[in-house]
């Protein structure tokens, strides 16, 4: 059936997945380290002091990139909730599983950044503001998987559960980011507006870049950590576990 | 046609026939909706202006609470006595059988809600034109949170603490219905018209109907493992 094929789901054993994870871990840490000095030396150091903001603005270099690493986040786990209910592998559960602490870490850390920044620019600590609110509700959205994975005991039927779980709310978020929107337009609650007009320097683009590179291989690794940890707790009576993992 | 629906009768039946047996839990959820609408104007005070403003929103935060008490109950009893299983067994489309379950509930739990808003309506000085806008939102929203909150009480179903977890899990996703339906009369008073907040809570609708039932079963059948 599959000569020349390569085997796409070789890796999709937790026995051989368990190696290979274990080689990439170190990689993806010193990555994260590395872009992480590289990042905040660029935003902290050499971008320029913002014309309107001061030096305040300099918050924007860890919040943009982990809103979007919350945003993003969310999407690999309900790509790995869909894989894990089309094909029934173990693995893709454990992934999204492992994903979703990192995810609401980052829902946080973009809201609470945000409203260390809003307070001395905009003056308040929140506004409800479309993108503050979404964001929010996207927390809750990861609060709500990781307490409907924590109150089921069966490993599978968690996986299966938090799965439909993370479908419908990735199908719910455009609905709900379109519904705030519209209802804050219709409020003319928030006088402020994030997008900013003036167009960024290039250093601090770099430094936003460079942060996001870091967050992503920050997610990466501390992701892979955590579903070794899930591999090794499941698996933990197979005789692989037991020959190799265990040495 | 009517044999293929005819699983769906059968099962809108049967919840009516146990809820008409149960009848204090009806008018128990019923009187919470009541209780908790009027005592906002009880915290907020009792001034007309300030509290047409929240009618909207205090009715719909009613109904939402008030949906939610309902739906602990809309499978717990069946898969206690296995009568899930038989269904999810029987020849008949399971999803079908779901759905009735679900449309039983909300002319448990949300209809009389719906009829009786009118009445807290005027407790809270809205116009007759404000009562009906409401109503029709209310009668097009709150389906749309039985057929949510179904997928919900699926995913907990026999689950530690699953009262808490299922507001958890769905509250977050009616914010859409409630922005919408809310927001209707809100938009009519000013002046701006309640079609477009009506039309797009009819389209949730739309939608919830055709995925929320399937999912529904999705998670049944997972749960059922």
């Amino acid at each position: 059936m599959n000569h020349s094929l390569v085997n796409w789901f070789k890796f999709a054993s937790p026995a051989s997945f368990y190696p290979l994870v274990g080689r990439l871990i170190p990689f993806f840490a010193t990555a994260a380290a590395i872009l992480t000095i590289a990042g905040l030396w660029v935003g902290l150091a050499v971008a320029p002091t913002d014309a309107q903001q001061g030096e305040g603005y300099r918050i924007i270099f860890v919040h943009v990139p982990a809103s979007w690493m919350s945003m993003f986040i969310y999407c690999v786990m309900a790509f790995w909730a869909a894989l894990g209910l089309a094909f029934n592998t173990r693995l893709s559960g454990m992934m999204a599983s492992a994903l979703a602490p990192t995810g609401a870490l980052f829902a946080f850390l973009s809201l609470w950044t945000g409203a260390l920044w809003g307070k001395p620019m905009w003056g308040a600590w929140w506004v409800w503001d479309a993108r503050l609110t979404s964001q929010l509700i996207l927390f809750f959205l990861y609060l709500g998987f990781i307490a409907l994975q924590a109150a089921i005991d069966d490993p599978r039927r968690a996986d299966k559960a938090g799965a439909i779980l993370a479908l419908v709310g990735v199908i719910n978020v455009p609905i709900i980011y379109f519904s705030v929107q519209w209802w804050n337009t219709l409020h003319q609650g928030a006088s402020v507006s994030i997008t900013k007009a003036p167009s960024m320097a290039h250093t601090m683009l770099l430094g936003m870049l460079l942060m996001a590179l870091a967050f992503w291989a920050y997610t990466i690794a501390v992701a892979l950590m955590r579903v070794r940890c899930i591999i090794l707790e499941r698996e933990l009576t197979s005789e692989w576990v037991k020959k190799n993992a265990m040495e | 046609m009517n044999g293929l629906l005819y699983p769906f009768q059968q099962s809108v039946r049967r919840d009516l026939l146990l809820a008409a047996r149960h009848k204090t839990e009806i008018i128990t959820a019923l009187f919470f909706f009541v209780i908790v609408v009027n005592l906002l104007p009880l915290g907020i005070g009792p001034d007309p202006d300030l509290l047409r403003k929240i009618a909207p929103g205090a009715l719909w935060i009613g109904a939402l609470l008030a949906t939610l008490l309902g739906l602990q109950r809309l499978f717990a009893p069946d898969h206690a006595d296995g009568t899930l299983e038989q269904m999810a067994l029987s020849p008949q489309s399971f999803t079908l059988l779901v759905a009735g379950k679900i449309l039983a509930h909300w002319l448990v739990a949300g209809l009389p809600v719906v009829l009786i808003a009118p009445v807290l309506g005027l407790q809270f000085d809205l116009s007759g034109r404000g009562l009906l806008i409401l109503t029709v939102s209310l009668l097009l929203g709150t389906p749309i949170l039985s057929l949510i909150g179904a997928v919900g009480a699926a995913l907990t179903l026999g689950v530690r603490g699953s009262g808490a977890l299922l507001s958890l899990l769905i509250l977050p996703l009616y914010i859409p219905a409630l922005i919408f339906g809310a927001g209707a009369v809100e938009a009519d008073l000013a002046g701006l018209g309640p079609e477009g907040h009506l039309s797009l809570l009819a389209a949730l609708l739309v939608v919830s109907t055709f995925f929320a039932p399937w999912v529904t079963t999705v998670a049944l059948r997972v749960a059922l493992e």
